[in-house]
């Protein structure tokens, strides 16, 4: 309810001040054009390319790969602009891979424009599609892979009888989770982007909201925003179907065995490929900011706690909402607590902002409301998210125990005690480390408010980067992507321990 | 006693109606063609599965307004009978509190249904470390704790030996002679209708037929039965 509230309120906020679309002209619909094309194109990609690869990372075991899937979740945890310096510093036209080909003759690329943004949408939600294929990989009973070993599969029966099905179930989620992302991408477009080619809506209505103060605008921007997640979410809500895979005794996981050398191959390159990839623009960010972390001036680590205060409630607040809807949605017959966990896909950040904004600006000064604001749009942000990743295993979890607790009177506070949070512990820590690392490197709704004495860490950053002082958010953006690996780290940590 | 007053299972296509008693105390199997409702019976009963005509009823009270947890009875589902995260004392637990709030008696309880299942030592294993037989026998523990008056068997031991199976039926037997239980079982193998239940029903073509005894029955049986028989 309290859900629906937030996000009911704040569209009929934005539709009341837009009144109607008639206020757009023929560049908001090229920013609706691009803003579609290169989420569909950004999807697609990093679920392809995602497949391979947690395929890869659920048979292989390794030295560093657990370091590596934890380290799966910091792209796209990552704050946008931090991700986009160190894109740069590979992929720029002064970067890494353009020295390369300067230096066989080749002429130098750039990344501003639509291939950048798609890069960059590619580089954030590769690992997260990852994660989520990797969890459906896991969710599998390890009774079936032992069962396929002993019927003398080929990895080609494997894949038809035991992954494809999965796959399926996993896969329209996963890709519609994010093509929503890239949908409502901000941070990106404004940074890549940026142009008659290359704006997206979120960035429009930046821009209507920031320099022209046109809200009416702005508001008809976000309802075509809004009107196109809507879209997106009703187009995909066919194929989109719950999975059964039955119940596995948690016997210890067998590996597939089937080491083909063409398969070890195969995956060896996926791992390496997608390792590369994530770890060498991340490192080039840091290796120009952690020396210059010591030097950091005070603001920045007051930001930093603000950051982490306001990332600590949001997860508080996410879980609180999507352990309930999860755990309603898979007893119910019907989809409505999946439909209200997903409601807040519709609504982008800046939207939500919108509506805020417009609906207490009569009631308080807005820069007061900061935190709190974001706090609330940051949570219900991550919603769709955490419930993603519990749904599964809480639907399983019904169907598997909940006749059995039901028959033994097992209810209430006991049942969450004994069955719901034990059982449910991984994809728990998981969404606690995903709701707060994403709250921590939050630049959306806090850009809109912005008020220079209590930004975030994230805000501090972009001060810093406006103002050139490229050492400062070097250093910053190096910190914020400790602090918001270290919370994702420990939250994914805790669910997994739990588990055992 | 337990009565099944006009019941009448529908789901889709599927109907199924019983019209019976059982005698308090009394073992029961239950046999007949895969799909004619036997589970679904036993589902009903439990509560699991909401009759559309009909009462059923246990020593004359209704049971339709008791939750499945509530109702006088234990149920053994084919598989998923134990959590596989809890141990093997907290599995038992929850068939005395389902908070898991023990007290003393509470566990000298535990450790006298571990000693008399045969499970002396494996307190603290969780149930993927134990045999299928001892699983179940670990289930059979937690009705022994349970001590409700009746037990519904969906073919718990089906994936048992012949020799495990029967010392698991013997356990039950011996566990339904001490509490004076009424026993339902379906079952698909008619060895063990007449080695452990002097009564059978047949459920067959709709019908669940009240229980007559089980030699009688396997020796010259109705068309139905005899074909799923072979005979």
């Amino acid at each position: 309810m309290a859900v629906l509230a937030l996000v009911l309120g704040t569209l009929a906020a934005v539709a009341w001040r837009a009144g109607g679309l008639g206020a757009l002209d023929a560049t908001d619909l090229a920013a609706a054009r691009f803003t579609v094309a290169q989420a569909l194109v950004s999807a697609t990609l990093s679920v392809a390319f995602a497949v391979p690869v947690a395929r890869a990372l659920y048979r292989r075991r390794f030295r560093g790969r657990g370091a590596l899937i934890a380290l799966m979740g910091a792209p796209f945890i990552l704050p946008a602009v931090v991700a986009v310096m160190g894109l740069l510093a590979v992929f720029g036209r002064a970067g890494v891979l353009s020295d390369a080909l300067a230096a066989l003759g080749l002429p130098r690329i750039s990344i501003y424009g639509a291939q950048g943004v798609v890069l960059a949408h590619v580089f954030f939600n590769l690992p997260l599609a990852t994660r989520l294929l990797l969890h459906g990989w896991q969710a599998i009973p390890s009774e079936r892979f032992r069962l396929a070993a002993s019927l003398g599969f080929t990895p080609a029966h494997t894949r038809r009888h035991i992954e494809a099905p999965m796959l399926r179930a996993t896969l329209p989620g996963a890709w519609l989770a994010i093509f929503l992302v890239c949908l409502t991408s901000f941070a990106v477009a404004l940074t890549l982007g940026g142009g008659p080619a290359a704006t997206t809506i979120e960035l429009a209505i930046y821009q209507a909201f920031r320099f022209d103060f046109d809200l009416g605008r702005a508001a008809s921007l976000g309802l075509l925003q809004v009107a196109l997640c809507t879209a997106a979410l009703l187009a995909t809500a066919r194929i989109a179907l719950p999975q059964s895979f039955g119940a596995g005794l948690d016997r210890a996981a067998v590996l597939p065995a089937h080491p083909g050398h063409l398969l070890k191959v195969q995956d060896a390159a996926a791992i390496a490929l997608a390792a590369g990839f994530l770890i060498v623009p991340m490192a080039a960010v840091l290796g120009r900011g952690l020396p210059a972390l010591a030097s950091l001036p005070a603001s920045v680590w007051l930001a930093a706690g603000r950051s982490l205060g306001v990332a600590l409630a949001a997860t508080v607040l996410t879980l609180a909402l999507a352990l309930p809807l999860a755990l309603a949605a898979a007893k119910a017959r019907h989809r409505g607590f999946e439909w209200a966990g997903t409601l807040p896909l519709v609504a982008s950040p800046l939207v939500l902002g919108t509506g805020l904004f417009l609906l207490l600006r009569p009631l308080a000064a807005p820069a007061n409301l900061a935190l709190p604001v974001t706090v609330l749009v940051n949570a219900a942000l991550a919603l769709p998210f955490a419930l993603r990743s519990l749904l599964p295993a809480a639907r399983n979890l019904h169907a598997d125990y909940d006749r059995l607790a039901t028959s033994l009177s097992l209810g209430g506070l006991a049942r969450l005690r004994l069955l719901s949070l034990p059982r449910l512990a991984r994809p728990l820590g998981f969404a606690a480390g995903l709701s707060a690392a994403l709250s921590m490197g939050d630049l959306g709704v806090i850009a809109l408010f912005a008020d220079p004495a209590k930004a975030t860490l994230p805000l501090q950053l972009y001060a810093l980067m406006g103002a050139y002082r490229m050492a400062d958010a070097a250093a910053a953006a190096s910190l914020l992507m400790v602090l918001s690996f270290a919370l994702f780290w420990l939250f994914d940590r805790a669910g997994q321990h739990a588990d055992t | 006693m337990l009565t099944l007053e006009n019941l009448t299972l529908t789901q889709d296509d599927f109907r199924l109606t019983a019209n019976f008693s059982i005698p308090t105390g009394a073992l029961v199997a239950v046999i007949g063609p895969s799909g004619a409702g036997k589970s679904t019976l036993l589902s009903a009963i439990a509560g699991f599965f909401a009759q559309s005509a009909g009462r059923i009823l246990w020593n004359g009270h209704d049971l339709a307004a008791l939750p499945p947890g509530a109702r006088p009875l234990s149920i053994l589902f084919q598989d998923q009978n134990l959590f596989p995260h809890l141990t093997v004392s907290e599995n038992l637990g929850l068939g005395l509190n389902p908070s898991l709030r023990l007290s003393a008696a509470d566990r000298a309880a535990i450790d006298t249904a571990l000693a008399r299942t045969g499970l002396v030592g494996l307190a603290g294993r969780k149930p993927g470390q134990l045999s299928g037989g001892q699983q179940s026998r670990v289930a059979l523990a937690r009705v022994l704790l349970r001590a409700r008056p009746l037990l519904l068997l969906d073919e718990p031991f089906a994936a048992l030996g012949p020799a495990l199976k029967a010392e698991m039926l013997a356990l039950v037997a011996e566990i339904a002679a001490e509490q004076g239980t009424t026993v339902l079982m379906v079952s698909h193998d008619p060895a063990d209708a007449r080695a452990f239940a002097p009564l059978t029903i047949l459920v067959a073509e709709g019908l669940a037929l009240p229980p007559q005894p089980t030699a009688a029955l396997l020796d010259s049986p109705p068309p139905a039965l005899a074909r799923y028989l072979g005979k």
